[in-house]
């Protein structure tokens, strides 16, 4: 990479320019108190100071990088936290940056850093504003909510909860995330760069939608706001009768 | 014409007697793998001792691929001369050692020669395991019998010519291999030849820590003395050396701590050598690891080289380093450069930041890192990546103030060492 990276550029495309002067005051914002949170705090003894290498990128606390491409950790379910650590240390998920950084670490202690990100209870900011067409969105909200049963493609929904915000114990929720990496996760999906363990049942949904309809969907979840309660559900939707159902390995009860 | 022929002759002569000589030297001290062996009991203390040999080896390293099944091979270790993949080590008769007898493995230990009787790329460390005894060569085999057999087909290498051709490979080794068994130094303490044997054999810690030539080879394979492990972009520092990683005036249990935990007070693994540490010297004893401890120490400095003093920097990279270590370092590692016991290295004083190589420096900035997880030191602390945060100018400007306050003096690190870094790095 160079110098100067050209994201701003790409940022441009994306947003108006009210929007681009606002998402600029947010990032200064956010930047402002990690700068100050870092100058400020003292050496201690703990598992914050110990993920420092990881806030780096996914901002503090796991709140999220600025760029849209580090996603946020806060939050998200222990065991999907653990398992996306081991896939990256196993070669399931390609980031050179972040298999460097877990190659020498324990399954113990990747847990106990999976589990420190996944208790962090803290807001999230607004979704940004849709950009995508009317006809997009009312198609990436019909596959979210409903499916495509003539392309037995099940709703994220049925899997990943009615408030979409993911399943106890290994299932991530979906909103709160950057469309960038929405469709950059999805297009790994699609190339076989992301997997999860076999039978990897998001492999199977993303092969059987279009990059138009995966586009669809990721511009729909990104411009959705969290429900109050931002915990992911206890147990998942039982499925109705007839239901498209999928058998997903990456999702079954991990630990170390 | 007659003079011609007389030429052609003479040089068919000089090359028939070059390829006699090659494949002569190509068997010497060549195992007999007829010879009839009375069959070794496999108890569990052979098993046992199997496995603890294999830890010291680091075998599963190579042996395994990412992901995939203990010992089953398939990992790429990427030479200057292509790619070499390694090979199926679990008792699988089809794909595995499973037809192999201890012979046979001796054998590869010993002449680096295969079942099939094909020499085997010295990315497999045989000039090092070439050390080791038969006794320990048949408690590995043992331990590998034991495992679980996987069947996984070789991947091929993909070597580029003329490195892919078992000519090429015979002149190799007739210049830069011989087998050999270690002689102890009856001179020396018991202890210092049970280290010696283990860095020098099992341990093949000169695979990483001596510089090799042109064609790979270690220019002097038991020196010690530092190189740049290929393709890798770290620098394994000099163990003699005490301006790199040398442990002459360590206390011994420091050098014992460093390799059992990966931290210690005066130095931490990182990089290739957290994965050393992680996967292998862990799990040696801390009469081994002592054992070594006491070679390490023991080995013979380089006659010290009057060091030109280091150009001073700069004011102004000075000036701006000094602000990015203010903002982004030294929170961690301390205003003066002094770190914080067994979480943050110390920077002043420190042989990592002031030796001469600068290329694990520019790693650990642009990529970060932690010390290996072990059992002394379960929870390691870690270094942020600064790849996406610091341009090549950042981190070229921090370093040198780094190398150049507290009492370091060491040189400038310029930006293009970072840029041709970073552009080596693979994300």
């Amino acid at each position: 990479m160079a110098d100067d990276a050209g994201m701003p550029l790409t940022l441009s495309t994306l947003f108006s320019q009210p929007q681009l002067r606002q998402l600029a005051a947010l990032a200064l914002a956010a930047a402002g108190l990690a700068s100050a949170a870092m100058a400020a705090a003292p050496f201690e003894d703990s598992i914050a100071q110990r993920t420092l290498a990881c806030t780096a990128c996914h901002g503090a606390q796991g709140r999220a990088g600025p760029d849209g491409y580090y996603p946020r950790l806060a939050g998200k379910p222990a065991a999907y936290l653990y398992s996306q650590l081991l896939n990256f240390r196993d070669g399931r998920r390609h980031y050179g940056l972040m298999t460097q950084l877990v190659e020498p670490l324990s399954d113990a202690y990747l847990m106990e850093i999976a589990r420190y990100f996944s208790a962090l209870d803290l807001p999230y900011p607004p979704p940004a504003a849709a950009t995508a067409s009317a006809s997009a969105l009312q198609r990436g909200r019909q596959l979210v909510l409903q499916g495509d049963a003539d392309r037995r493609v099940p709703a994220c929904v049925s899997c990943h909860g009615q408030a979409m915000t993911g399943v106890l114990p290994a299932v991530p929720g979906l909103l709160g995330l950057p469309r960038d990496y929405l469709n950059a996760q999805l297009g790994a999906w699609k190339t076989g760069q992301r997997r999860a363990h076999a039978p990897d049942c998001m492999k199977q949904v993303v092969d059987r939608l279009s990059l138009d309809d995966l586009n669809a969907v990721a511009g729909w979840l990104a411009a959705q706001p969290l429900p109050a309660s931002s915990q992911p559900a206890a147990a998942g939707p039982v499925p109705a009768p007839g239901a498209i159902t999928l058998s997903c390995a990456g999702v079954a009860k991990v630990g170390p | 014409m007659k003079k011609l022929l007389t030429l052609l002759a003479g040089a068919a002569g000089v090359l028939v007697a070059a390829a006699a000589l090659v494949a002569w030297l190509n068997l010497r001290d060549e195992v007999d793998v007829d010879a009839p062996v009375a069959a070794l009991a496999a108890s569990d203390s052979l098993l046992a001792r199997g496995a603890y040999l294999a830890r010291g080896g680091n075998c599963a390293a190579c042996h395994t691929e990412r992901g995939g099944a203990a010992y089953a091979g398939g990992r790429g270790i990427a030479t200057p001369f292509g790619t070499v993949f390694s090979s199926n080590l679990t008792p699988d008769e089809k794909t595995g050692i499973g037809r192999w007898t201890p012979a046979h493995f001796w054998r590869a230990m010993h002449n680096g020669r295969s079942k099939d009787g094909r020499l085997l790329y010295p990315a497999f460390p045989y000039p090092n395991y070439t050390q080791v005894t038969r006794e320990d060569s048949d408690a590995l085999f043992a331990y590998l019998g034991s495992l679980p057999a996987v069947e996984r087909a070789a991947t091929p290498h993909a070597l580029r010519f003329p490195y892919d051709s078992q000519a090429a490979l015979a002149v190799w080794r007739a210049l830069y291999f011989k087998p050999g068994v270690y002689e102890p130094d009856p001179q020396r303490s018991a202890e210092w030849n049970r280290g010696a044997y283990l860095v020098r054999g099992l341990g093949h810690c000169a695979a990483c820590h001596s510089a090799r030539n042109a064609l790979g080879a270690s220019s002097e394979a038991l020196d010690l003395a530092g190189g740049l492990i290929p393709m890798q972009n770290w620098y394994a520092p000099s163990l003699s050396s005490p301006l790199e990683a040398g442990v002459g005036d360590w206390d011994r249990q420091h050098i014992v701590d460093l390799l059992k935990t990966g931290v210690s007070p005066r130095a931490s693994a990182t990089g290739p050598m957290a994965e050393v540490v992680l996967r292998s010297t862990q799990y040696l004893s801390e009469t081994d690891l002592g054992a070594m401890a006491q070679f390490l120490k023991e080995l013979a400095p380089p006659a010290p080289v009057a060091a030109p003093a280091a150009p001073a920097a700069p004011a102004a990279m000075l000036t701006r380093g000094a602000k990015l270590y203010e903002q982004h370092c030294a929170q961690c590692h301390g205003e003066q450069g002094r770190g914080v016991p067994r979480a943050y290295p110390a920077l002043a004083g420190n042989r990592a930041v002031t030796m001469p190589e600068t290329a694990n420096l520019v790693q650990i900035v642009l990529n970060g890192g932690y010390a290996p997880a072990t059992a002394g030191n379960p929870r390691p602390f870690g270094m942020p990546p600064f790849v996406l945060e610091l341009s090549d100018s950042d981190i070229a400007a921090v370093l040198t103030h780094i190398r150049q306050s507290w009492g370091n003096q060491a040189g400038v690190v310029t930006p293009l060492e970072v840029n041709r870094m970073r552009a080596a790095s693979v994300r």
